[in-house]
C-alpha cells in the first residue's frame, strides 16, 4: 500500500475488469493499479474530496493523457471551490514536462475560462514557445486566449520577434495571418500595402523558404489583389541567378491567371516553367507540375 | 485467363546501359506462375512481349518496379509516368536534393539539414544494392505487433486511456500485412472492446473511462477489422447515436468528450464511425461542413480549428469528413492539393505534417492519404461537368495519382523500418504501434491506387455507407517498390481499414449491397 492507509480505510478498491484475457495488456506498476482501484471506487460514488483530488494527481503523474481523470479533477476543484490559481501553477508544471498533450492544455483553458483572468497566459505561452516555437497545442491555446480576451494589440510585435529569430517558422506566419485577418478590426488598404512590402523583404532573405510565399499569396487572394504584383519580385530574384521552385511556382500562378483571360503567350510561358519544374528543379512534384501543365493547356 | 504479370529489373542493370536486364518476369494465376523471360531482351522486344500479353491474355499488369529503364517498356496504351520517379531512381543526384538554405540558416533549416544528412546516408547505402534487397521486413513487423498484443511495457501506462487505439493500430497493421487474425485474437478482441462501451453510448479509453470520440472511432474500426457478427453486435447503436448528438456544438463542430476540447478530429471520428454503423443523419451533420470549411487556411491546409495552422493530421480528418458528407465542394480543392504536394520532401521522399517541419513516417498516411481523396474529388468534379466542358486529359492524368508514390515507398522501406521490428518516425527513433500502423497505411496508399467509382456515384441518393463502398482497388495501377513481396493489402481512403472489412461491416448495418 503506497497510499496513506488510514485515509482510505473506508474504501474497498474496485479491481480493473478488462476481461479474462485482454488484448495489449499494460504491465502496470503496482502503485498505478492501486490508485486506479480507489479511483473506480470513489468515482462510482462521485466523491468530491481532498483525498480524491490527491488521488487524481497521483494517476496524472503516471498518465497525463487520462482525460477521464482530468474531467473528474475539474469537477472536484469546482465543488471544493479550490484556489484555481494554485491549479494554474500545477498545470504549468505538468505542461513544462509534457508540452504536447491535449488534456493539459484543455485543462488550462477550462481553468482560465472559469477564472476569466488571462493575465498569466501570454507570458506562460511565450515560455513554452521559447522551447518549441512550433508547438501546435501552444499556438491553438494562444489563439483562444487572444480571441477570448481580446488581446490583439501586441500580437504582431510578438510575431515579428519570432520571425526575426526564424523566418521559416510557419506557425508564426500563420499567427501573422490570424492576427491581421481574424482581428475584429479589419486591416486598412495602406496597412496591406506595407504588409506586402514586409513579406517581400522576408522572401528576399531566403527565396527558397516556402512559408512567406504561401503567406503572401494568401493575403493577395484575401484582399482581392492581382497576383501579378509579384512578378517584379520573381524577376528580381531570378536575375540574381537564384533558383527557387517557389519563385517558379509563383510565376506559374501569374501566367495561369493571365492565360485564363486569354493570353496565349502566358499560357506558353507557364507551360514552359511547369516543364522545368517537373523535369529539373522540383522533381519530387513531377506529377503535380504535369497536372498544372494540362490545366494551363486547357485555357 | 491470365490475371497478373510481374516484372522486375536486375539489380546490376547500370542506369547507363542501353538494354534492360530482366531479372525475372512471371505471369499466370497466383500459384501457377510461368516464367516468360529471364534473358536480356531489348526494350523493343520486351515491350512487344508485354503488348502481346495485354492483347491476347487480358493481363492486368502490376508494375513491380518502375524506373526510367522501364519507361521505354510500357505499352503506349498505358498512360504511366512519363519519366523517372522516386529518389534513388530519379533523374537527380542525392546531393542536388538537399534543401537550399539560401546561405541563411535558421533553426528550422538546421534541423532540416541534419535530417537530410541522416536519410541521405541510408539512401547512399541502399543505392548500390540489389533492388530486391529493399524489403519490407514483414515477419519482424508481425512479430513486433503480436508481442505487443500479448503484453506492453509499464511505461505505456501513458496510453492507458487509449486502449482502443492500441487495438486498432495493432489489428490494422496485422490486417494489411496479410496476417490473418486467429480465432483467439478475434475472441479476445471482442471481449476487450466490449468492456469499454458505456451504457450512455460510445467507448472509453479503458474500462470505466468516459466515452471519447477518437477512442470510439478506434473501437469501431477495431471491431470492423475483427469483422464478425459477434463483434458488430456488441455496438449499442441507439446509445451511440444519442451520445454523438451530445458531442455536437451549435456551430456544427464536435467536442471530443463531455467537457473536452473541440477540433476537427471530433467531426471525422464521429462521422467515420457513424458511416460504418449506419448512423449518419441530416441532424448529425447539420452545420458541420460549414464549420470544417472555416478550418481551411490561407495556404490550403486544414487546421484543428478556424484560424489554426494547417496540419497533415487535421487536413486528413477534415477532407475525409467532408467526403463522408458529400460536401467537398465547400473546400478550395486546388489550394489543398498545392499544399499537400508541397509537403513531400524532395530528398527524404516522405511527408512532413506542416511546411518547414521535419519528415515523419506517420504523415505517409495522413498526408499521403489525402491524395486518393483529392484525386477522386477532382475526377468526380470533372465528370459532373457537361460533356463539352469535361477535360478528359485531366481525368486520365489524375488517374495516375498526383504524388511520388515511389519516393514515399523508398522513405518507408529504407528509413522507417526498425531493425528490431515495427516502424518509426525517422532514422534513429524507436518503433511504436502508432508509427507502425501509419507507416504501413502510407505504404499501402503508395502501392495501391484506390479509386472512386464515379459512374456509380451518379446514381441518385446514395447514402454515406453506399458511397464508402464505391472505393475500389484499381489493380492495374499498382506500384511496388523493391522486393516484389513487399505488396501489402489496400486500405480504405476514408476509414483506413482493409477494403473487404469496410464492405462487410456496411453490409451488416445497411443490408446487402449489389455493387
Amino acid at each position: 500500500m503506497t497510499l496513506e492507509a488510514e485515509l482510505w480505510s473506508d474504501i474497498t478498491p474496485i479491481p480493473l475488469d478488462d476481461g479474462p484475457d485482454p488484448l495489449a495488456p499494460i504491465a502496470y506498476d503496482a502503485e498505478y493499479s492501486e490508485a486506479m482501484g480507489y479511483f473506480r471506487a470513489i468515482s462510482q460514488k462521485d466523491e468530491r474530496s481532498e483525498r480524491a483530488l490527491q488521488l487524481t494527481e497521483k494517476i496524472i503523474e503516471y498518465n497525463p493523457a487520462h482525460y477521464t481523470i482530468w474531467y473528474y479533477r475539474q469537477q472536484i476543484l469546482f465543488s471544493l471551490d479550490k484556489n484555481l490559481y494554485e491549479e494554474l501553477d500545477f498545470v504549468k508544471d505538468q505542461i513544462d514536462s509534457n508540452p504536447k498533450n491535449y488534456q493539459l492544455w484543455h485543462h488550462r483553458q477550462v481553468l482560465v475560462e472559469k477564472l476569466m483572468d488571462a493575465s498569466r497566459e501570454l507570458p506562460f505561452i511565450d515560455e513554452i514557445l521559447n522551447d518549441d516555437a512550433k508547438n501546435y497545442h501552444a499556438w491553438t491555446y494562444r489563439q483562444w486566449v487572444i480571441k477570448t480576451f481580446n488581446l490583439w494589440e501586441n500580437e504582431l510585435d510578438f510575431v515579428n520577434k519570432l520571425l526575426d529569430k526564424d523566418v521559416r517558422n510557419n506557425s508564426a506566419w500563420n499567427q501573422r495571418y490570424f492576427t491581421i485577418f481574424f482581428n475584429p478590426t479589419k486591416p486598412t488598404e495602406e496597412f496591406l500595402t506595407q504588409e506586402i512590402e514586409y513579406v517581400i523583404e522576408k522572401i528576399k532573405m531566403a527565396p527558397n523558404n516556402i512559408s512567406p510565399w504561401n503567406y503572401i499569396k494568401g493575403i493577395i487572394a484575401k484582399s482581392n489583389k492581382d497576383i501579378g504584383i509579384l512578378e517584379e519580385l520573381c524577376k528580381e530574384i531570378e536575375n540574381q541567378d537564384i533558383i527557387s521552385p517557389h519563385v517558379m511556382g509563383c510565376l506559374v500562378d501569374i501566367h495561369e491567371s493571365r492565360a485564363r483571360n486569354g493570353s496565349a503567350i502566358d499560357k506558353e510561358e507557364g507551360i514552359k516553367i511547369c516543364t522545368l519544374l517537373a523535369d529539373k528543379h522540383d522533381t519530387i512534384r513531377k506529377r503535380y507540375w504535369g497536372y498544372r501543365k494540362i490545366i494551363l493547356a486547357s485555357h | 485467363m491470365v490475371n497478373f504479370l510481374i516484372l522486375a529489373k536486375s539489380h546490376n542493370a547500370s542506369q547507363k546501359s542501353r538494354g534492360v536486364e530482366i531479372f525475372w518476369c512471371y505471369w499466370g494465376k497466383s500459384g501457377n506462375r510461368k516464367m516468360i523471360g529471364s534473358d536480356n531482351p531489348t526494350p523493343d522486344k520486351f515491350s512487344n512481349i508485354i503488348r502481346y500479353h495485354v492483347m491476347f491474355y487480358n493481363v492486368e499488369i502490376t508494375w513491380y518496379r518502375i524506373n526510367h529503364l522501364f519507361d521505354t517498356l510500357r505499352p503506349n496504351n498505358y498512360y504511366f509516368f512519363s519519366n523517372a520517379m522516386g529518389i534513388l531512381s530519379g533523374s537527380r543526384n542525392l546531393v542536388e536534393l538537399f534543401t537550399n538554405t539560401d546561405a541563411f540558416p535558421t533553426e528550422s533549416s538546421k534541423a532540416q539539414t541534419d535530417t537530410e544528412v541522416s536519410v541521405c546516408e541510408l539512401y547512399k547505402a541502399a543505392r548500390d544494392k540489389n533492388i530486391n534487397t529493399i524489403k519490407l521486413n514483414r515477419e519482424s513487423h508481425i512479430k513486433y505487433v503480436k508481442d505487443g498484443l500479448k503484453r506492453l511495457p509499464s511505461y505505456l501506462v501513458a496510453l492507458d486511456a487509449s486502449k482502443p487505439w492500441l487495438c486498432y493500430w495493432m489489428l490494422h497493421s496485422l490486417d494489411i500485412l496479410g496476417d490473418e487474425l486467429s480465432q483467439d485474437l478475434v475472441e479476445k478482441g471482442i471481449s476487450t472492446i466490449s468492456k469499454l462501451q458505456n451504457p450512455t453510448g460510445g467507448f472509453g479509453g479503458g474500462p470505466g473511462q468516459i466515452s471519447h470520440a477518437a477512442v470510439t472511432y478506434a473501437a469501431i474500426n477495431a471491431l470492423a477489422i475483427i469483422g464478425t457478427k459477434e463483434a458488430y453486435d456488441i455496438i449499442d447503436r441507439e446509445a451511440l447515436y444519442k451520445w454523438f448528438l451530445k458531442l455536437k456544438k451549435e456551430d456544427g463542430s464536435f467536442v471530443m468528450h463531455e467537457g473536452g476540447e473541440v477540433d476537427v478530429r471530433g467531426a471525422y471520428c464521429v462521422l467515420s464511425a457513424a458511416t460504418l454503423t449506419n448512423l449518419v443523419t441530416p441532424e448529425l451533420t447539420a452545420g458541420t461542413a460549414e464549420w470544417i470549411k472555416r478550418c481551411q487556411n490561407y495556404d490550403g491546409g486544414i487546421g484543428g480549428e478556424p484560424g489554426i495552422e494547417g496540419h497533415g493530421g487535421y487536413a486528413f480528418c477534415g477532407l475525409a469528413a467532408m467526403e463522408i458528407m458529400g460536401k467537398t465542394d465547400l473546400l478550395d480543392i486546388p489550394l489543398l492539393l498545392h499544399w499537400a504536394t508541397s509537403l513531400q520532401m524532395q530528398l527524404e521522399g516522405g511527408f512532413q505534417g506542416r511546411p518547414n517541419k521535419l519528415v515523419d513516417g506517420c504523415y505517409s498516411f495522413w498526408v499521403g492519404g489525402l491524395f486518393p481523396l483529392l484525386e477522386a474529388i477532382m475526377t468526380r468534379n470533372n465528370f459532373e461537368k457537361d460533356v463539352e466542358q469535361r477535360n478528359f486529359e485531366v481525368s486520365q492524368y489524375i488517374a495516375q495519382s498526383l504524388f511520388d508514390r515511389e519516393a514515399l515507398q523508398e522513405y518507408i522501406l529504407i528509413a522507417c523500418q526498425s531493425p528490431k521490428g515495427g516502424l518509426i518516425d525517422k532514422p534513429k527513433r524507436s518503433a511504436d504501434n502508432y508509427h507502425t500502423c501509419y507507416c504501413l497505411s502510407g505504404l499501402s496508399t503508395a502501392q495501391h491506387h484506390v479509386v472512386y467509382d464515379f459512374e456509380k456515384a451518379k446514381e441518385k441518393g446514395l447514402d454515406s455507407g453506399a458511397r464508402s463502398l464505391l472505393w475500389k482497388d484499381e489493380i492495374t495501377n499498382r506500384i511496388v517498390l523493391g522486393n516484389p513481396n513487399n505488396l501489402i493489402n489496400p486500405t480504405h481512403p476514408i476509414h483506413n481499414i482493409a477494403l473487404p472489412k469496410v464492405r462487410k461491416m456496411i453490409e451488416h448495418f445497411y443490408g446487402k449491397r449489389d455493387f
